[in-house]
């Protein structure tokens, strides 16, 4: 009989494990559809990038009041794994509390010091409710930003709700625990009263052993099952910057922000072209395969694990020139339906024994519209917004050089402007020889 | 203050009396052929006389850095001219460049390395700011700024792109204004909505222009003068004002265009 419990958690334990197993490989498998790009050189750099951004949440405290309020909830997650870890440990066992003598007096403070944490988790998850839902800050309103329509709004919510329930769990657990403990109960060993779970007692005085015994196994339970399903329902949800944030902030882009990436095979192209360079004969022409990226699969790794770590906070949108004027561009929307793409052809993979069978959509086109990426003014405020260095100029960019190179699809006025600064080497139809004209009344 | 020649010498002169300038300086398109730009490009090139520096500018051989073709999506057409320009300034063993255009500033400084074309470039305001500090500048003559206020609109790509916010804070802080900073400023300073090749096209449908969301913006800091570093912010700053109804009252006016005034040239 005392061993069921243990198998039970081992089979959970298990089974939950297997799921998430499943759906990493399957994130793995989707975000290696993109091209390769080195992103290892300057690893020192990357690494204090990575701690200081990630780790350090850096530009979370842009805002310090909201930046405080995020840290509690990444530091009661954090820390309070320490106790899950002893959870996980006591349940295959079958002991209790298996860390209280390792520790001595000293767990008394731990886990009163994660009682703390539970309590300001409950407290921020609550306040952050409040913002989303009360007052209701703009950059996350479904009625101004269309992308958040339907599941973004719903799990935003759930995931406050989710942590609010855990710590509840956590808080209950630990006071029937400790009512056990006064009734020195076989099981529950003398611990001494925890910091913040003791004011709970009184709930539960007057209840039999076994009652408190049901209710102290239940939350325990609750509470496992709860963080374990918390653990695979984040691999689906937005909530996976609480993993992919360390890796994407390490293999952010070192250079200066304004630098864009260069296209190699047209530099050769164009170095055939200027005679600066011949064709070898003894190479085959090389095979020019699409300009600048149409669908997920020509944009880089990196730009599809960018997809994967946004949270849709909606910083981006929130600082983007076109959108706050009531363009239909939106960087979080370009970083969704990049990841929404992602989550298609996964599937699709799945189905079709890992390859990715045609399906008559492309990420442009079927999900991010023309008229958003044109909007762009490339002023980089996205880039700089985002608190886990996400780049979703990056993919608008790689998006318009197929609009303009491969379908040869421009607006009227910007072929103008091609052909000027091809016969006038300038945007605008001026005459060369006129370029010094500005000079003239210095010159005399 | 007496009568000062000024000198713009092109490379080629320079070339041919077997000269080689300190620098080059890089007008631009704007600079070269917008009527309001030009004015800028006059004012940098008089104080550049006005302390002594040796430069030289390419004249009519300059053109395009491609910048707007790339920032369209026209790979192509970028690298042919960052390839041609590539050519001409090492044919003149160009070293250093100044340029008043952002946007110049960062396709030569960070984008024509990728290409073989590798200088060392410096936008005017960090320019500017070196000769204030090092007193080749010196703020006399020409009219006073004091009890002005002046607000300054970051670009994007000198900003963002490339991190200088401080050298034309400082510049503005020498003219002994009163330097009014807007909402939006520095790393989260809004664009002007010329960038990305916007200025080459008419917008996509929104509620708003960009220019007059920023010069709203810049009008609500109550200053008289809004500084620019940038010749496509100057363009679409001037006209938020004009589509503001005030240009009576409220200026837009280059970094060097304030220097130039302050010291009389």
């Amino acid at each position: 009989m005392e061993y069921i419990q243990q198998i039970l958690f081992a089979i959970v334990l298990g089974v939950v494990g297997w799921l998430i197993y499943r759906r990493i490989t399957f994130i793995r498998d989707t975000i290696r559809l993109g091209h390769s790009e080195d992103r290892t050189d300057r690893p020192s750099e990357r690494l204090s990038m990575m701690l200081r951004m990630a780790f350090g949440q850096k530009k979370m405290f842009d805002r310090p009041l909201v930046g405080i309020m995020h840290f509690i909830l990444y530091a009661g997650f954090l820390l309070i794994n320490i106790e899950v870890l002893e959870i996980i440990l006591d349940g295959i066992s079958g002991q209790h509390r298996m860390f209280a003598p390792f520790f001595g007096t000293f767990y008394l403070y731990l886990i009163g010091f994660f009682e703390f944490l539970a309590v300001a988790v409950i407290v921020v998850c609550t306040i952050f409710l409040f913002r989303r839902d009360v007052v209701r800050v703009d950059r996350l309103q479904a009625e101004r930003h269309r992308e958040l329509r339907g599941f973004p709004v719903l799990d935003g919510n759930l995931i406050l709700i989710f942590e609010i329930v855990l710590m509840i769990a956590i808080l209950t657990m630990n006071a029937a625990d400790s009512v056990l403990q006064d009734m020195n109960s076989v099981h529950y060993a003398r611990t001494g009263d925890f910091l913040f779970s003791q004011f709970l007692k009184p709930l539960f005085a007057g209840w039999s052993e076994g009652a408190l015994i049901a209710l102290e196994r239940g939350a325990w339970w609750f509470h496992i099952i709860g963080i374990l399903g918390f653990a695979l329902y984040v691999t689906y949800s937005k909530h996976l910057h609480i993993a992919l944030a360390f890796p994407n902030t390490y293999f952010a882009r070192l250079r200066p922000r304004g630098e864009m990436k260069n296209m190699p095979d047209i530099t050769k192209e164009v170095k055939l072209m200027l005679g600066m360079e011949q064709a070898d004969p003894n190479e085959a022409p090389a095979e020019i395969g699409r300009f600048g990226a149409k669908d997920a699969m020509d944009l880089s790794w990196k730009n599809l694990m960018d997809a994967y770590t946004c949270t849709e906070c909606g910083r981006c949108t929130a600082n983007c020139p076109a959108n706050i004027t009531g363009k239909l561009l939106s960087p979080r929307k370009i970083m969704m339906d990049t990841r929404d793409r992602l989550q298609d052809l996964g599937h699709n993979m799945r189905a079709n024994g890992g390859k990715v069978v045609e399906d008559g959509k492309t990420l442009l086109g079927d999900y991010i519209l023309e008229e958003e990426i044109m909007a762009c003014t490339s002023c980089m405020a996205c880039v700089e917004a985002c608190p886990v260095m996400i780049n979703p100029l990056d993919i608008i960019l790689q998006l318009r050089r197929y609009k303009i190179m491969d379908e040869a699809h421009a607006p009227g006025s910007w072929n103008m402007m091609f052909q000027n600064m091809e016969t006038s080497q300038a945007p605008w139809k001026f005459s060369p020889s006129d370029r010094f004209n500005w000079a003239n009344n210095l010159r005399q | 203050m007496s009568e000062i020649e000024y000198k713009v010498p092109t490379m080629a002169e320079m070339a041919a009396n077997g000269e080689t300038p300190e620098i080059l300086f890089w007008v631009g398109c704007l600079g070269s052929f917008d009527d309001r730009y030009k004015k800028v490009t006059v004012a940098f090139v008089k104080i550049l006389n006005a302390v002594g520096v040796k430069f030289a500018v390419l004249g009519t051989e300059e053109s395009c850095t491609g910048d707007p073709a790339r920032r369209a999506g026209n790979e192509f057409l970028f690298q042919m001219q960052a390839m041609t320009n590539i050519q001409v300034l090492d044919m003149y063993g160009v070293k250093k460049i100044i340029t008043a255009c952002p946007h110049c500033f960062n396709t030569l400084k960070n984008e024509y390395p990728e290409l073989g074309g590798n200088y060392e470039v410096i936008h005017h305001s960090t320019f500017l700011q070196q000769l204030i500090n090092e007193g080749r500048v010196r703020m006399e003559g020409g009219g006073t700024f004091k009890g002005r206020k002046i607000t300054y609109h970051d670009p994007c790509y000198l900003g963002r792109g490339n991190g200088v916010y401080e050298a034309p804070r400082e510049v503005l802080e020498a003219l002994d204004a009163d330097l009014v900073e807007m909402k939006r400023i520095r790393s989260k300073g809004l664009c002007c909505g010329a960038g990305g090749a916007q200025m080459f096209k008419e917008p996509e449908p929104g509620w708003k222009e960009v220019n007059v969301e920023r010069t709203e913006e810049a009008l609500n800091t109550g200053a008289d003068t809004i500084a620019v570093a940038c010749p496509f912010c100057m363009v679409m700053m001037t006209d938020g004002v004009k589509n503001k109804e005030r240009e009576d009252s409220v200026k837009v006016l280059d970094l060097a265009e304030l220097i130039a005034q302050r010291q009389g040239l």
